[in-house]
């Protein structure tokens, strides 16, 4: 099985689809911080302008944490859109490529070919978000320095600078959550299809459609939110609540967790039982 | 002691919708056999093989492999085969060498010596670091062969292995299956669209025309089998006619077809008969033996050609 994961990764890590995603947010990420560097904290000032005048604030706001909680905004759709042209390949791309006939037609079982391919997945996923969080923050902070950290909680709430680090570190691993559904989701669709756009097509019109039933002032779809995996992309952002929100927390673990596993499900089924005819 | 039976299937189908593409096949390949698996275009080959390598799953009918039976989830016996079904396709943005590890990977690792070894066999050593996206159709063609011996498997089932390649890569690949059956004793499976191909590699095998049976058998048994004939083209023909009236020792019957004479006689006496051709002054332009087998596979052909495969079960659309 190990083997088998390791030409999987192979695979994928020796594509240049691979590093479109990689390319991009390295390109995006240091001209969206240099720019804001370079426009400065003109926006954050208007916002905190009343707060100014009650409290001597220890160094600036607008400091390298700030930028980087701005850049986890990516994380909404932005990283989803990124992360699908990996996933959605997967399993399609082998059938795009006719190599279907060239892996499944040895003496090892669908299953075991299909966990290697989930595995890089979720490796790829990791990997990907652990690049942008570290591109995001180290330059953000090598640009504007620590400080405390503003963010906006129904309302202004300033945390204090000495445990910022780790309210990163949780946030990122949440947002890993989050975006490994997005993952499996567009590795479920790969699993039907002959090409890798369907599942990236497909993918990011359910993100959005789900955001829209998220966001619309709509009161008959209030019950159905909760259960809905876009409600919890924001997953990461109780990390920076006061007190952290434990509880929204696990719920939105779960709801992710139980679509990731559906998808995994759903796929494996239907791959394992599949006709290749590519 | 009989031979061991290698690959058995019992009637093995598959129905894509309305349309059957194989239909009640009942297969048997013995241990050492070169056999030939042959049909137009669209008959059922490529179906069939898919079938053999776990890709698609029977509609009804079992297959034994090895004495094991195979299915989509129990496929073990695959590990003392390898094959190619359709058109070679690889991981075009990696090397020959690459593609051949993630295959490797999957027998739980070849080493490095093996896929040498069989890109060697098929002439691509010295293209073993190229990505297979500079490679010809042929080439392509080629390591798919290699793909399908890396294991050095007992059972090499390949699908049309000369098609689209040049008469001299032809002949090459025809000359690698009779090493690999003569000098590796592997059983081969091989398809085909022309009998001249399997005449000249199988010593079994069988026909296949809209997904069903239609013979099986010894290649030379079918080859025999029937009448035998010659096309004689010569001028001035009706001179030729009463000559050859006269041979009857020779000529069994004659009718005219055309331009030429079909003339029903032993392949043996071919000399003899030219010989009285020419001393009477009769100018022979072409003697063509023929045997009712070609002749009957040269009309499933035809036919398949003008009406389009399985135009009879259904006449619904066909796969492009
Ligand atoms: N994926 C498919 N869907 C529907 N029909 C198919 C499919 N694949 C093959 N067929 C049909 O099955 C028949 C056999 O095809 P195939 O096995 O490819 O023939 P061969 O390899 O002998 O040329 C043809 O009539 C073809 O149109
Ligand atoms: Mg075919």
């Amino acid at each position: 099985m190990f083997r088998l994961v390791f030409y999987e990764a192979v695979k994928t890590f020796l594509k240049k689809r691979t590093y479109l995603g990689f390319l991009i947010v390295g390109v995006i990420v240091p001209i969206v911080e240099v720019a804001m560097k370079v426009e400065g904290g003109r926006f954050i000032q208007a916002a905190t302008r009343t707060l100014r005048q009650d409290f001597i604030f220890v160094g600036s706001l607008f400091n390298g944490w700030y930028v980087s909680y701005w850049m986890m905004q990516s994380l909404w759709v932005h990283i989803p859109l990124l992360i699908t042209f990996v996933a959605g390949d997967q399993l399609a791309g082998e059938a795009t490529s006719g190599t279907y006939r060239l892996i499944l037609t040895r003496p090892v079982t669908r299953t075991k070919i299909f966990f290697s391919k989930y595995i890089v997945t979720l490796i790829y996923s990791i990997v990907f978000v652990l690049f942008l969080a570290i591109l995001s923050i180290g330059l953000a902070l090598i640009l504007l320095g620590k400080g405390n950290l503003l963010v906006f909680d129904r309302g202004i709430l300033i945390l204090p600078a000495a445990d910022v680090a780790y309210r990163f570190c949780a946030a990122y691993i949440f947002a890993t959550w989050s975006i490994v559904t997005i993952a499996s989701i567009a590795f479920f669709f790969s699993s039907f299809v002959e090409n890798a756009i369907g599942p990236i097509v497909a993918t990011m019109g359910l993100l959005v459609v789900f955001l829209i039933l998220v966001v619309l002032p709509v009161e008959a779809f209030e019950p159905i939110r909760p259960y809905l995996f876009a409600q919890h992309m924001n997953l990461w952002q109780h990390a920076f609540r006061d007190p952290i929100a434990w509880d929204e927390i696990g719920r939105g673990i779960a709801v992710l967790g139980s679509y990731s596993a559906a998808a995994v499900g759903a796929s494996w089924w239907i791959f394992t039982r599949k006709d290749i005819l590519s | 002691m009989p031979p061991e039976i290698v690959l058995q299937t019992q009637r093995l189908s598959k129905r894509f919708k309305q349309r059957w593409a194989v239909r009640d096949l009942n297969l048997e390949i013995l241990q050492g056999d070169v056999f030939g698996f042959l049909g137009p275009n669209g008959a059922g080959k490529s179906t069939t093989i898919r079938m053999l390598l776990s890709l698609i799953r029977p509609t009804s009918g079992d297959i034994r492999l090895f004495d094991e039976p195979l299915t989509m989830s129990q496929h073990r016996a695959l590990r003392r085969v390898g094959g190619i079904v359709e058109k070679p396709d690889f991981y075009l943005y990696l090397s020959a060498v690459r593609n051949l590890e993630i295959v490797g990977a999957l027998y739980g690792g070849v080493d490095r010596r093996r896929m040498m070894e069989v890109l060697e066999l098929v002439g691509l050593k010295d293209r073993a670091f190229d990505r297979v996206k500079t490679y010809s159709h042929g080439m392509k063609q080629r390591l798919g062969i290699a793909q399908a011996l890396l294991s050095d498997p007992e059972l090499v089932i390949l699908d049309e292995p000369t098609s689209g390649l040049d008469p001299q890569g032809m002949k090459e690949v025809r000359d690698l299956i009779i090493h690999l059956a003569r000098d590796q004793r592997k059983t081969i499976f091989l398809s085909s669209h022309l009998l001249s191909e399997i005449e000249l590699v199988a010593n079994r095998m069988a026909i296949i025309n809209r997904g069903e049976l239609v013979v099986q058998g010894e290649v030379s048994r079918l080859l025999e089998e029937g009448e035998q004939y010659v096309m004689i083209r010569a001028e001035p023909l009706r001179k030729a006619r009463a000559i050859l009236r006269r041979l009857t020792r020779f000529v069994h019957s004659m009718s005219e077809a055309g331009e030429s004479l079909k003339v029903v006689m032993s392949f043996d006496d071919i000399p003899a008969v030219n010989r009285s051709l020419v001393r009477s002054g009769v100018a022979v332009h072409a003697i063509v033996p023929r045997r009712s087998l070609e002749d009957y596979f040269l009309a499933l052909t035809e036919q398949s050609l003008s009406d389009g495969p399985n135009a009879r079960v259904s006449g619904k659309t066909q796969r492009q």
